[in-house]
């Protein structure tokens, strides 16, 4: 009995291996306490993590739709042109400050036919800016280059740029925005 | 004296902290271990600084998008010192991850990380992941136009991961845009956990240089025999051993004291890093770079080939990382001396120039446009004497169709196409004709985008592009000349 006390314990020098050791409980008793211990704790544990992974792992769980916004009357997009707007996107906390401002260019191909572009690149994010003398758009990142109809002319982007769906109300251009566009889905 | 000495036995006796700080300090360390070995103490020490300025500036940043750039311009403006606060925790921050890099490179080089320091250099490889993520994040907590744009590279990339780039990216920017959440997701890496596990790992660094002592200056013909190292090792320490303090700490406090005045000086003259410009993502006038311990990445990721670009930048960094936590395993015996490892010492050199090349690459990118070289350079009067009013013509189209964002003429403008100071020597009229408006390379088709007038004009123009000692270019057996007369003015 005593040997395997010790054994468990393993320290050999204080004395609770010892018959004549303080030893309150007998070596079974501890055993089972351990594992009810560890038992308890882990239980305990796993439910702890849930409401922490949880929060972690929110925002990639979490669905976001986008909602339409207003970018402006008609009249500021003229036909034949390409114009620069922006909005406060719907999706915004807070805490966003500026960052929840949003950016696009508008291209009024001809009276209520347009296409909205993303203003970012569809190689890595960056601003696109229009070019209405060459009818480019260009990337100051890695010179992606886009034809005034978003599709890709030049540089390393994998496509076109990402477009909005529009539609106009009561003389106004709204177009279906939210999320960050990205490769995955297009806006 | 006898007072101090009295107080220090009455600690010692209570705490033990002399008995458990003493082998730390006189622990012994090889004789030769000289001025190599002082770039890991000078690391400590910047990390150090980082620590006490990082607290310092959390005392007044607001880690929110909508106040953190304004509370870093407080900072810079309005808190006393808080310039100074700033430059040191920005300058301190490129200091340790050079002094790091310095490190690692002189470890690799001695191979220190061989039999029995292969955890030294595996959680070295830990700290390095760790001190770069905190870089990283330390870029974002700038939160200016470069901090923005960068997230969105990032987020760009995350969204090539095949299957999963949607949640991996929303949980990289804690929402499906950059915003206030995306910030503060930095800042809690920023401030507790990366700094946290940091700690961790330089505790568990510096517990396996006391357990395993410091490596000797390599010898050729010192071969590491795991089966005896350890015992020869501790013999050698033992009979030709110095301690630690004074004998090597010497020279780690020199050369701190030199960095640590050389950081001061370098906060003081150059100032804090940014912010930049507001982070206003519809200011969109901007050119985003990242900090320079990134810049050799940025470098890289620009100089794909588009094919494949998806496929090296999501596997790579990962191919890397495992290659360098293998190292200690593919070689953990043998001879540690440079002179007998000469592939090692290659490869080292070659990464080393590697990273430069990519850095300077970066730094200058000439793949992106000169986006207002338009309207903001000159064309050089050289290339306007003695032109026809359509030539004229031209090179105004050539200006106000952006050409020039992308092609130099006498070394000013965009270097993402050629120069074409001499392009009327590679094409020949109709092949210039045919490459403006159907681009072709990396251009592109200025076919719908000029009228017939202008294509005209401009490819008159760039006829002429040519020294006048060099034949203009022929198409091989037409023998086409130039049909506007220019050659005349040569």
């Amino acid at each position: 009995m005593s040997d395997d006390v010790k054994k468990s314990c393993g320290c050999g020098d204080c004395g609770c291996g010892t018959a004549a050791g303080r030893l309150p409980q007998s070596a079974p008793r501890r055993g089972f306490m351990v594992k009810l211990g560890a038992g308890l704790l882990g239980v305990g544990g796993l439910l702890t993590a849930i409401p922490i992974v949880g929060y972690i792992v929110g925002p990639a769980t979490k669905r976001f739709s986008n909602v339409w916004v207003e970018l402006g009357s008609v009249a500021l997009f003229p036909a034949g042109q390409t114009r620069f707007a922006t909005f406060l996107n719907p999706i915004r906390q807070p805490t966003d400050g500026d960052s929840a401002k949003t950016a696009c260019w508008v291209r009024c191909i001809d009276t209520a036919k347009y296409q909205v572009f993303a203003i970012n690149c569809a190689h890595l994010g960056c601003p696109v800016r229009w070019f209405a003398q060459s009818k480019l758009f260009m990337c100051p990142c890695h010179g992606g280059v886009y034809y005034q109809d978003g599709s890709r002319a030049a540089g390393p982007p994998p496509r076109g740029l990402f477009e909005y769906k529009w539609k106009v109300e009561g003389g106004k251009l709204l177009i279906d925005a939210g999320r960050l566009p990205g490769l995955e889905e297009s806006v | 004296m006898s007072f101090l000495k009295a107080s220090l036995a009455w600690i010692e006796e209570r705490t033990g902290a002399m008995a458990f700080i003493a082998p730390l300090l006189f622990h012994h360390v090889p004789r030769n271990a000289k001025w190599w070995y002082v770039f890991g103490s000078a690391t400590l020490m910047f990390f150090t600084i980082q620590i006490v300025t990082g607290v310092c500036l959390a005392t007044v940043y607001a880690p929110s998008a909508a106040q953190a750039w304004e509370s870093l311009n407080y900072i810079d403006n309005e808190v006393p010192m808080g310039w100074m606060l700033r430059a040191l925790h920005g300058w301190s921050s490129n200091a340790m991850v050079v002094m790091m890099a310095i490190h690692m490179l002189q470890v690799f080089l001695h191979a220190s990380y061989k039999y029995p320091r292969e955890l030294n250099w595996i959680t070295g490889v830990f700290l390095l992941l760790t001190v770069l993520a905190l870089a990283f994040t330390g870029q974002v907590m700038r939160w200016d136009q470069d901090a923005y744009w960068g997230l969105g590279i990032g987020a760009a990339i995350a969204d090539r991961i095949p299957v999963f780039g949607d949640q991996v990216r929303a949980m990289l920017l804690g929402g499906p845009i950059i915003g206030g959440e995306t910030l503060n997701r930095f800042y809690a890496l920023h401030v507790f956990v990366l700094p946290g596990a940091a700690i961790a790992l330089v505790g568990l660094h510096m517990v396996l240089i006391i357990k395993n002592g410091i490596s000797e200056m390599p010898k050729p013909g010192a071969v590491v025999v795991p089966s005896t190292y350890r015992k020869e090792f501790e013999e050698r320490m033992h009979t030709d051993g110095v301690p630690f303090m004074p004998d090597a700490a010497q020279r780690d406090m020199v050369f701190c004291g030199v960095c640590l005045i050389g950081l001061f000086a370098l906060a003081a003259i150059s100032g804090p890093i940014g912010p930049g410009g507001m982070p206003d993502p519809t200011l969109i006038n901007t050119n985003p770079r990242p900090d320079y311990p990134f810049m050799w990445l940025f470098g890289a990721v620009s100089l794909l080939p588009p094919a494949s670009e998806t496929a090296i930048m999501l596997i790579a960094p990962a191919i890397g990382v495992l290659l360098l936590l293998a190292i200690p395993f593919f070689s953990n015996s043998g001879e540690r001396a440079p002179s007998k490892r000469p592939a090692m010492v290659l490869l080292a050199v070659v990464t080393v120039m590697a990273i430069a090349a990519l850095t300077w690459e970066g730094t200058t990118s000439p793949w992106s446009p000169v986006m207002d070289g338009w309207s903001s350079l000159p064309t050089p009067a050289k290339f306007t004497r003695g032109r026809t009013p359509l030539e004229m013509q031209g090179a105004v189209v050539f200006q106000y169709a952006q050409c020039r964002n992308c092609h130099a003429l006498d070394g000013q403008g965009g270097r993402r196409g050629p120069e074409l100071d001499a392009v009327a020597t590679r094409l020949s009229y109709d092949q210039l004709v045919r490459q403006v408006q159907q681009g072709g390379g990396n251009m592109p088709a200025y076919g719908k985008n000029l009228d017939s007038a202008q294509t005209a004009a401009v490819v008159a123009f760039l006829a002429t592009l040519h020294p006048s000692n060099e034949p203009d270019s022929m198409i091989p057996g037409a023998q086409l000349p130039i049909p506007t007369g220019s050659a005349a003015a040569h």
